[in-house]
Parts: C-alpha cells; structure tokens; sequence
C-alpha cells in the first residue's frame, strides 16, 4: 500500500522528487521545496491517498553535510491508515521555503516551532512569530552551532507595548487575520 | 421629557473589545501557558495563545546524552503518565535498531501503559470537576490515582520520574504480589469510577458548564491535528492501539470510546469510559502473561549481569563501553508513535551511528492542541475556558523544547 505512495508522487510530480525509500517501513521522500506546497496540496485531496493528518512538522540540522537542513512533514491518513514522509533538504544560506499553513490547521503553529528553533523562513505564513522563546532571543537554540552552554546577554525589551490596547489599535484592528485567527 | 432620556440610553453605546492577559500563572490554567483574551463583554473574540515558560530543553539535552540517558527526560514530558513516554521512546529507539523486546517485556509495558493512562484519565476528570467547584469529586479521583501510583511506585521505585524504561527491556520485572495488589486497587477503582459519574455525569450544574462549551467540528479537530480524546470526542475513531497495534494491544479485547458531539462534556465520557476499557486491558494482560526473561538478550543494547560484570573482563567491558559510549545506533531516521494519555505521542530520530542521538524529536499531542486550542475558545464564553482547558488536559511539559 505505502509504496503506491511513492510511486504515485514520483509518477505526477517527476521533476519534484529528489530521492525515495521505505528504509524501516517509513516511506520517505525526498522533495524539490518549490513543488512543496502543490505535492502536500495534492496528497491531501486526492481520492486515493486522502492525507488528512499533518502529524508532524520539524527541521533536522546535518551540520558539515550540505545540504545542510532538511524539513521533515509526516502526513497520514486517518481513512487508508497509510504515512508518507516528506523531507525537503535546504541550503545553509537560503532557508526559505513554502509554508503549507493553508492547507492543514496545525502548520502555522508547527511552522512557528521550526522558525523558532532552527530559523527557516516560510513563505507566505500568516503569522511567523517565536512560539517558545521571548521575541528578543538571538539565534536558533536548536541549530548545531548554538552551544549547549551558551547564554544570551542580557538585552533591552522591544521598545513597543505588547498585548494592550494600543497593540490591539495596530495589530489587530487593521489586520483581521493577524494572530491565530483563521483567514 | 422623559422620552428624551430613554431615547438616549436607548442609543448604541460606542463599546471597544478589551484586552485581557489571562496567565502565564492562573489559579485555573494548571501549567504554565498565557492566553491573550480579546473580549467583546464576555464573550472571546479571539484568542493568542504563548506557550514555553518552561525552558528545559529537552531536545538540546538529549543530543548532548546517551541514548540511555534520554529517559530521565522523557519522563518529564507528561508528568502524569511517565510510562508511556517513556515506552514510546524506547519503541522507538529499538526499531531503529531492529530488535524485538520479549513477550513479556511488552506484556509488562502495555499493562503499565494503562496503569499510567488511568492515573492520566482520573488526574484530568478530577481536576476539572474541581476547578467547576466539585472538591468531592475531585478527592475520589484523586484516591484513585495515588492507588495508582502506589503501584508504580512498588514497581519503579519512584512516583513520578520513574524512568522505568530501557532499550531493548526493563528496569526490572513484575513484583511478585503485583497481581495480587492490582486485584485490590481494581476493585477500589470500579468503586471510585462509579462514584465520580455518580457525582458528575448527571448533575446539572456540571452539565450546563460542559455541554456545548468548547465545540469543535471533526473537520477542524483533524485539521489542527488533535489525536487521542480530544479527536474521538468529535466522533472520529482514531487510535494508535486500533489502527497500528504495537505492544500486546492486538492480543486484547478492548473498545474505543467514540464521541458524537466534540464538546466538553463528551470529551469527559469518552475519558470516564477510557478508565474502564484500561482496566479490562491490564485484567486480559495480566490472564494472558507467561514467565520469561524481560530483557532483551542482545549484547549490543543490554547491559550483562552484575555477577559477570565483577567476574569477567569481557563483561566489564561490555559494561563499561555501554555506560560510557552509549548504546550504538545505527544510522538513520524514524518516525515512530505510540498512543499517549492524551493522544499520539511520536518521536522523529535521527541516528548518526554514534552512542548519542543526532536529533530527537516529540510529536507532543499537547503541543499540538494549543496550537488549535484557540478554535475552541473563539465565540465562547471567558468562563467557559476554565472546563475547556481542563479536558483539553494540557500539560505544560510537553509544550517544550
């Protein structure tokens, strides 16, 4: 059943897919990022593979390998009960990618993670904020770079007023979709 | 003269939205989470939810311990049901190294499992009827889970940080008597269940906080990736132990508790009905387990025993090289995900073939839900996120890196 899978990615999008293999029963492929969107789109809406769960979202750091980062989406169907893993590779200096937040409720904040933690840029986000960390954090915790012991230096707030009225005036009033509401 | 008055009141008063902070430590949010409420009077308009006020770490950490040295932290994932996390790392890390525990050992994990998914069920039911006002409720559940947790305790030696897990096996086995007290503390817990929906299921003050409050539609539940009850509540039968059975849950007779209506209410059945459905699961465990080793016999991930370790330099280096190195992975990556207390619980790992994991990381259901969860309040009432945030039963460790 899952190896369909594979074959039917690599059947419509020929040019898109990079690599695949069901090492360890998980199937996997390996995608171009500028197909992202449309391949997720597809396999979420096809009739045959009906990939309705995003279970999972996250970003691998391969340090010294390039290319370096690799985003990794686990999609699953709660009808056929089949999985397929997405990874699409990055390079170090351009880690822009497509953000699929349109077609699964649970990216955007998924997405906000892999900002947060290893800092890739999803294109097109609603809201691409720090999720865990304060907003005047530097760098990426979760990156190889970022040393275990290292500590951040004591730094100013930003200077605007958070989470007041004003904010609400400016953020909020003018932009109805901004923040966790839905488009 | 008087018309010009009721004329006036009568006018559309000129009202904003108010902001209100509600969190990060709120008396009724149990965890440490910080919803940024815009409120029309008293309804939520919308909703901003930020997490991550406890920085452990657990991600960071891990990549700097040995495969072995993870479980200590994934105990402090879920607080409430260690045992599972601990379970799902474990089954996890041995698939990557393509071996098989024995019978007994997953026997023994599937009815510690749901011992710990008990204690989870009842922590949830009893903390949410006590932030309604039901303090007796509360007290029953809450014997419950200390019989409970009596019995990890014999088991693992500790309440709560248990870290009873290991690669390839066990801590230890079963205590003797441990059939004979499970005997006890199960028929004290049919009592305390019958007494909690006694005092709960058809009371009408309970009912009118839960019923219709917090809705979500099957659509959306799936969409923001809710699993566990949270997801069967909304009437989609979804359940890692149905659908991809590991352990011993394909050997054991047991129902899933389906929802219809996705509102609080149903979310606290589906969880009263889930206690009882563990206690059928641990009773056909426990029926059907047999004598046998619980550990692994492969030298590459279990530790030799102590006599040898004193006695034979070949066993003391075996030791040695898997205390200090680590248990050597093979490379690559997998996904890989058990059923939690509050819904899938996966691990993505990546294995550079070294004696400490490259990347590991938690699918938390936790996590997940607050990501939705603002779904849930926007259009409700502020009162009604007090029961809503108690069956979505978030745990504030989860909700970390």
């Amino acid at each position: 059943m899952s190896e369909k899978l594979i074959e039917i990615v690599a059947e419509k999008f020929p040019d898109a897919v990079l690599d695949s293999h069901s090492r360890l029963g998980n199937d996997t492929v390996l995608l171009d990022r500028d197909a992202l969107a449309d391949v997720v789109g597809f396999l979420r809406d096809d009739e045959t593979t009906k990939m309705n769960l995003l279970r999972d979202l996250t970003a691998v750091d391969y340090l010294h390998r390039a290319p370096r980062f690799e985003v990794v989406y686990v999609l699953y169907s709660l009808e056929f009960k089949h999985q397929l893993l997405v990874r699409v590779p990055l390079e170090e200096d351009d880690v822009n990618l497509p953000s699929i937040s349109h077609l699964y409720g649970c990216a955007a904040w998924l997405e906000r993670e892999v900002y947060d933690m290893y800092g890739m840029i999803f294109d097109d986000h609603p809201d691409l904020r720090r999720v865990l960390m304060y907003e005047e954090f530097d760098g990426y915790p979760l990156r190889k770079d970022y040393h275990i012991q290292h500590s951040q230096p004591r730094t100013e707030l930003l200077a605007r007023e958070r989470d007041s009225v004003e904010e609400f005036n400016t953020y909020v009033k003018h932009e109805p979709a901004a923040g966790s509401r839905d488009q | 003269m008087a018309q010009d008055i009721l004329d006036q009141i009568d006018q559309d008063i000129h009202t904003e939205p108010m902001i209100l902070q509600m969190g990060p430590s709120h008396p009724a949010t149990h965890g440490t989470v910080r919803f940024t409420l815009t409120l029309d009077g008293e309804t939520v308009l919308k909703c901003d939810t930020d997490v991550g006020y406890l920085h452990r770490g657990f991600e960071k950490e891990s990549e700097n311990s040995t495969w072995t040295q993870v479980f200590p932290y994934t105990d402090r994932l879920n607080y409430v049901s260690p045992l599972l996390n601990n379970f799902g790392y474990a089954l996890a890390v041995e698939k990557l190294l393509q071996i098989q525990a024995p019978e007994r050992c997953d026997y023994i994990r599937t009815i510690m499992g749901e011992v710990s998914r008990l204690s989870d069920h009842l922590t949830c039911v009893g903390a949410g009827a006590l932030e309604l006002g039901a303090m007796t409720a509360f007290l029953y559940a809450i014997e419950g889970r200390e019989l409970l947790w009596d019995l990890v305790e014999e088991m693992t030696g500790a309440r709560l940080t248990v870290s009873y897990g290991r690669i390839g096996g066990l801590k230890d086995d079963l205590t003797d008597d441990f059939a004979e007290r499970w005997g006890h503390v199960r028929s004290r817990l049919f009592e305390l269940h019958a007494e909690v929906d006694r005092l709960l299921t058809r009371n009408r003050i309970f009912m009118d906080r839960m019923q219709s409050t917090g809705v979500i539609t099957p659509e959306a539940a799936v969409s923001y990736g809710y699993t566990g009850v949270c997801l069967r509540s909304t009437g989609v039968d979804y359940d890692v132990r149905k659908d991809k059975p590991y352990f011993m849950y394909d050997r054991v007779d047991f129902e899933v508790p389906v929802g219809s209506t996705g509102d609080n209410f149903d979310r606290y059945l589906c969880r009263m009905a889930e206690i009882l459905q563990s206690i059928r699961i641990i009773d056909q465990c426990l029926e059907q387990i047999e004598p046998g080793p619980v550990n692994s016999d492969d030298p590459r991930v279990v530790l030799p025993e102590k006599e040898k370790v004193y006695n034979t330099i070949e066993s003391m280096i075996a030791h040695f090289k898997l205390i200090f190195e680590g248990i050597q992975v093979p490379p690559g990556e997998i996904y890989s995900y058990t059923e939690a207390g509050n819904g899938e619980l996966g691990y993505y790992i990546v294995s550079n073939g070294t004696g400490k994991p490259w990347k590991i990381h938690v699918r938390s259901p936790s996590f997940i839900m607050m990501g939705g969860i603002h779904k849930l309040f926007e259009g409700g009432l502020l009162a009604d996120i007090i029961p809503t945030f108690d069956t979505i039963n978030m745990i504030g460790g989860e909700c970390d890196r």
